[in-house]
């Protein structure tokens, strides 16, 4: 039986991707940030080894236009290119995907009624990659997953509220876990934190709402799914909204989680968050 | 305020719903080709001519030749579309922003917690 491994939390920003790409680990602006992500990078390595991971995002005007804007959609391909959103496409090896499970997701998904976009073919952009090198080492052509992008519309409103995002996580811990192969899955959340990208109130952050988000998510994420988007977007600012994706990664843990790193950098226009969790064995077991 | 804020209620802030992706569709198409090479190429050989084939209307070419960008999101343009104009016109995201804030470019990275992490 396939089972959830571990879930993440972490943001997406273009400026992590340039740094990456020019090597900036050791600038000194950038080093805390990468250092940031390290120790999360060696236990996916070392304990967690991940056989496919299911990354939750969105595209940003580059895959998918305004023309027929889907409010979920799932990657059901073996492969998926890496876009180009305007400066040329990133350095980074194109992805394998895993059809047989994608579209067991898809199977499961939709009888349990979320009705998805199903996509065969899916170009990513900065909302999908940022993450990706931080987590899992690569090489010129490959990378030690595959992956299931999971896109979510949170640039045109309406979108979807943070109670189905979280609902859509539970859903996709039940389909995991009617896998019959023994995959290992690691369950990503892409997108905030605080941030503001439009209008006079451009560069918006809000470190102490941000903080706490990374704590309440653990705790009391049913808190957190009951916001209503103009909540969310008054505290953490327009395109902070996005932040309902993580809910879906939080709703495919189990109730009780454990931490295992935190991490939390603003060093521009977005307040960068990194959370790895696992679910807690031993609160299960009491219960 | 502008209507889109009246209806959200968040100041400074334009929320991106049906009605302003409506009004800025034809900038927001625009925007969206530009991530192919060979357009960027064309609209840099005429700009005129590339928006007036995706259809702007007078207000958005003018708020496109200003370099705009709080008129052009005010007029439905979408951030993350328009930053595949910035790319092909070489304006980045902080200038952008200061823009929108009205603000000089070095005053706004004065606000940053880490000017550096570029």
């Amino acid at each position: 039986m396939a089972k959830i491994v571990a879930g993440i939390g972490s943001s997406h920003v273009p400026s992590i991707g340039r740094a990456y790409d020019q090597q900036k680990q050791t600038d000194p602006a950038w080093q805390p940030l990468f250092d940031g992500y390290e120790p999360v990078k060696r236990w996916l390595a070392e304990e967690v080894k991940a056989d496919v991971v299911i990354l939750v995002y969105n595209d940003h005007g580059t895959e998918f236009f305004l023309d027929r804007y889907p409010t979920f959609a799932l990657g059901v391909a073996d492969q998926y290119r890496v876009a180009d959103e305007g400066y040329g496409r990133r350095p980074l090896p194109d992805f394998p995907g895993d059809a047989d499970f994608s579209e067991h997701l898809a199977n499961a998904l939709v009888a349990d009624e979320f009705d998805l976009t199903l996509c065969q073919e899916m170009e990513l952009d900065h909302g999908f990659l940022t993450a990706m090198p931080l987590l899992w080492a690569h090489d010129e052509d490959q990378w030690p997953v595959k992956v299931v992008p999971l896109l979510t519309n949170v640039i045109q409103h309406p979108i979807p509220s943070g109670r189905r995002c979280y609902k859509l996580g539970q859903a996709i811990r039940r389909a995991v876990e009617s896998y019959p192969e023994d995959l290992r899955v690691v369950v990503v959340g892409t997108g905030g934190l605080s941030h503001q990208l439009n209008g006079e109130r451009f560069g918006w952050i809000n470190e102490a709402w941000d903080r706490e988000w990374l704590q309440r998510i653990q705790d009391e994420p049913e808190a957190l799914a009951d916001l209503s988007h103009k909540e969310v977007m008054t505290a953490a600012g327009a395109e902070g909204g996005e932040m309902i994706m993580w809910l879906t990664m939080r709703g495919a843990m189990a109730p009780q989680v454990r931490e295992v790193h935190q991490f939390y950098y603003a060093p521009m226009t977005t307040g960068i968050g990194l959370l790895a969790l696992e679910d807690d064995a031993g609160a299960q077991d009491a219960g | 305020m502008s209507d889109n804020q009246d209806r959200w209620g968040i100041p400074g802030t334009y929320v991106f719903d049906l009605r302003l992706s409506r009004r800025g569709y034809a900038i927001n198409k625009m925007c969206h080709s530009l991530r192919l090479a060979e357009n960027r190429d064309l609209y840099l050989a005429d700009e005129e001519a590339y928006m007036t084939r995706f259809g702007l209307d007078d207000e958005q070419k003018q708020a496109v030749r200003e370099r705009d960008w709080l008129r052009l999101t005010q007029l439905g343009g979408n951030l993350f579309f328009f930053l595949k104009l910035g790319a092909t016109l070489g304006h980045g995201l902080y200038p952008i922003g200061a823009q929108m804030r009205g603000e000089s470019l070095e005053d706004f990275m004065k606000t940053r917690n880490v000017p550096g992490a570029t």
